[in-house]
């Protein structure tokens, strides 16, 4: 057949340099040049190796939340109850330093609460079929209760010296680097090589764009929702333990708000509410950009409060923005 | 099961009776007439707010920035109280209302009009608001002294053993009840939050509603900032700070269904009265309370359970036709 049309079946869409540039992540790296950019003309302070080290630790912790809060996120769910885990492990640790445990027992005890948290929070989500932002709400004020009742207005401070060394000394002395942040980039190495590179993370995906499509398409969506709120327990009580090792001191109201700024980071990495679309070095950019933001502000002496109305704005603009973009030329190609 | 899921309302009801025989055993003081009457003044604010929480989540939407629109609403009318000169009470209401509803439609236009995410508009006008607060006050709070003698006089006003607090919280609950119930767009918000998609071939605009449903929890979220501030004495950025989580709870025990669509204003009334009873039977039963958290996270849970134990059966089977067999069989 020497004339025969010739019909091309693409494996992927071609490549367009403007659906590159439009990219959500490329957005991120323009603003975080962007962060840097104005912070170093601000302020001399800004560019400074140890300056930069330590603005680090500000946001590392949550950061490790986030990372599976995105996959949460991804997948239609979400737990509101980290920040009140962060707390209940930190109680743990605490505790645990309280009775002279060495620190390997601390970490485990901090890591152990986290997980078991998290084992519960599945349970209840896929147990129950409700909605996780209910149970999660649930589970938060139980958490966060149970510290508030086991601690009252005390203060654990008790550490071995070992423990706090983990986050009061650099990991790597040059460059500085702080361990949360090298577990934080490691733990991003990983989320991110699971959630792009493998049938799990495709699966992740599927959930997100439509649960009972997945679940007719055998995916366990169930189990996968169960493992991914233990991810979170678990993370947040890393996250748990690195905080009462840079901080020193254990009170009920430990980590109190953090959902919220986890939670942003996450819808500011491109992470859509509603589901199935989102990815890793996203949420990384996101965490780097709202991280320094905040750090550059502080040096100007720009009062915390203040910073979160500009970061409240940045949440809504960031969204809003793209959405208002794309009705305009909408309007103009259909005139 | 399915009887609690029908008597939703009786059920919470009976549990509130007995956790209140229960306590009086314990602590007599606690049933003693004007101490129940206590309870009731200092749950008003709940009720109210629970109120406009309810209709945001009968859309299918959540309003995380009540607590802070309050705050900020508050502050603002605390300054007019401070700077102004000595309006009435009726006055300092109205202007709470109007502030308020104007925080809210900023929210409903980024929800309805943009089609943003609920929570992820309101947890951005969350830090905006209470921002705000400091930037607009200056970081200085607004003492009692400083805020006139009408603008502080009227909520302690009394009747039949109540503030005019409480008064006021009664008549929002029944025009809700009202507009909800007798009205057509009160039917439609139900609708819209049933089915969007069968709402929308109705007629009804989902987008249209929510504008509407977060105007209105703006609007009860001032009008409770200015309770707040004058019952309290004092207006700084911290107020009602972490109450959102506190509102949403109530609307939950209530059994307000996240999901939308589902949820009565007894049912709120009484979930907001369960979380006031806790908070106040603590220091009477001498209970630390740091315990108020934890129970109300048990109660929350327990809710939720007791809701879904009793909707959820249907739809663990995934199959329509085993559904509709499930149904047959049952029917």
């Amino acid at each position: 057949m020497p004339d025969s049309p010739r019909y091309t079946v693409a494996d992927r869409p071609p490549f367009r340099l403007a659906d590159l540039l439009l990219r959500w992540e490329s957005i991120l790296v323009v603003l975080l040049a962007l962060v840097f950019a104005v912070n170093a003309w601000a302020t001399p302070w800004f560019l400074d190796i140890y300056n930069l080290a330590d603005a680090t630790y500000n946001f590392s912790e949550k950061a490790i939340i986030a990372l599976a809060m995105a996959l949460l996120i991804l997948t239609r769910e979400i737990d509101l109850s980290v920040a009140a885990i962060v707390a209940l492990a930190a109680l743990g640790v605490g505790a645990a330093g309280a009775l002279g445990q060495p620190t390997p027992v601390l970490v485990l005890t901090g890591l152990g609460i986290g997980l078991l948290c998290g084992l519960c929070n599945g349970v209840l989500v896929t147990r129950f079929g409700v909605h996780s932002i209910v149970i999660t709400i649930g589970t938060m004020s139980l958490y966060r209760g149970i510290a508030q009742v086991s601690l009252g207005d005390q203060a654990l401070t008790a550490f071995p010296q070992p423990f706090l060394d983990l986050q009061q000394t650099y990991f790597l002395a040059d460059p500085p680097t702080p361990l949360s942040f090298v577990l934080f980039l490691a733990l991003a190495v990983v989320f991110g090589t699971v959630l792009h590179l493998t049938a799990t993370g495709r699966r992740l995906f599927a959930i997100g764009a439509n649960p009972v499509a997945a679940r007719f398409s055998g995916i366990r969506v169930d189990r996968i929702r169960f493992l991914l709120f233990t991810v979170s327990g678990l993370m947040a009580g890393l996250a748990g333990v690195l905080l009462t090792a840079r901080i020193g001191v254990v009170r009920p109201n430990i980590a109190l708000g953090w959902e919220l700024d986890v939670v942003t980071m996450v819808i500011l990495g491109g992470v859509a509410i509603s589901g199935g679309i989102g990815s890793i070095p996203g949420v990384v950019l996101a965490v780097l950009v709202l991280g320094f933001a905040t750090f550059g502000l502080t040096l100007l002496n720009v009062p915390g409060i203040v910073i979160n109305v500009l970061l409240g704005c940045l949440l809504i603009g960031s969204i809003a923005l793209p959405i208002l973009i794309r009705r305009a030329m909408r309007r103009r190609r259909s005139t | 099961m399915s009887w609690l899921a029908a008597h939703r309302e009786v059920v919470l009801a009976l549990v509130i009776a007995l956790m209140v025989a229960a306590i009086g055993a314990y602590a007599p003081a606690f049933v003693e007439g004007t101490s129940l009457l206590g309870v009731l003044d200092d749950t008003a604010l709940l009720f109210m707010l629970a109120l406009g929480q309810m209709v945001v989540i009968l859309t299918r939407g959540i309003d995380l920035s009540m607590a802070a629109n309050l705050a900020l609403t508050g502050m603002l009318v605390a300054l007019v109280g401070q700077h102004g000169p000595d309006l009435p009470a009726l006055a300092y209401i109205i202007l709470a209302i109007l502030i308020g509803l104007g925080f809210g439609l900023f929210n409903g236009v980024l929800i309805g009009g943009l089609g943003i995410p609920p929570i992820v508009v309101t947890l951005g006008t969350l830090s905006i608001f209470r921002g705000m607060i400091v930037v607009i006050g200056g970081g200085d709070q607004v003492n009692a002294s400083e805020m006139g003698r009408t603008f502080q006089a009227f909520p302690h006003k009394a009747l039949l053993g109540l503030s005019s607090v409480f008064w006021i919280a009664l008549a929002v609950a029944i025009l809700m009840q009202l507009f909800l119930s007798r009205t057509r767009t009160g039917r439609g918000i139900y609708a819209v939050g049933g089915n969007p998609t069968a709402a929308r071939y109705c007629g009804l605009v989902l987008e249209r509603y929510q504008v509407l449903v977060y105007a209105i929890a703006g609007g009860i979220a001032g009008l409770s900032g200015y309770l707040w501030v004058a019952r309290y004495g004092v207006a700084y950025s911290e107020i009602a700070s972490g109450f959102e989580l506190t509102i949403i709870a109530s609307c939950v025990i209530g059994g307000v269904s996240i999901g939308g669509g589902v949820g009565t204003v007894p049912g709120t009334l009484l979930g907001a009265l369960f979380i006031g009873v806790i908070v106040n039977a603590l220091p009477t039963m001498q209970v630390s309370p740091f315990w108020q958290m934890a129970i109300s996270g048990a109660a929350i849970l327990a809710a939720v359970i007791i809701n879904a134990r009793a909707e959820a059966h249907p739809d663990k089977l995934i199959l329509p036709e085993a559904r509709r067999a499930a149904a047959g069989a049952r029917g």
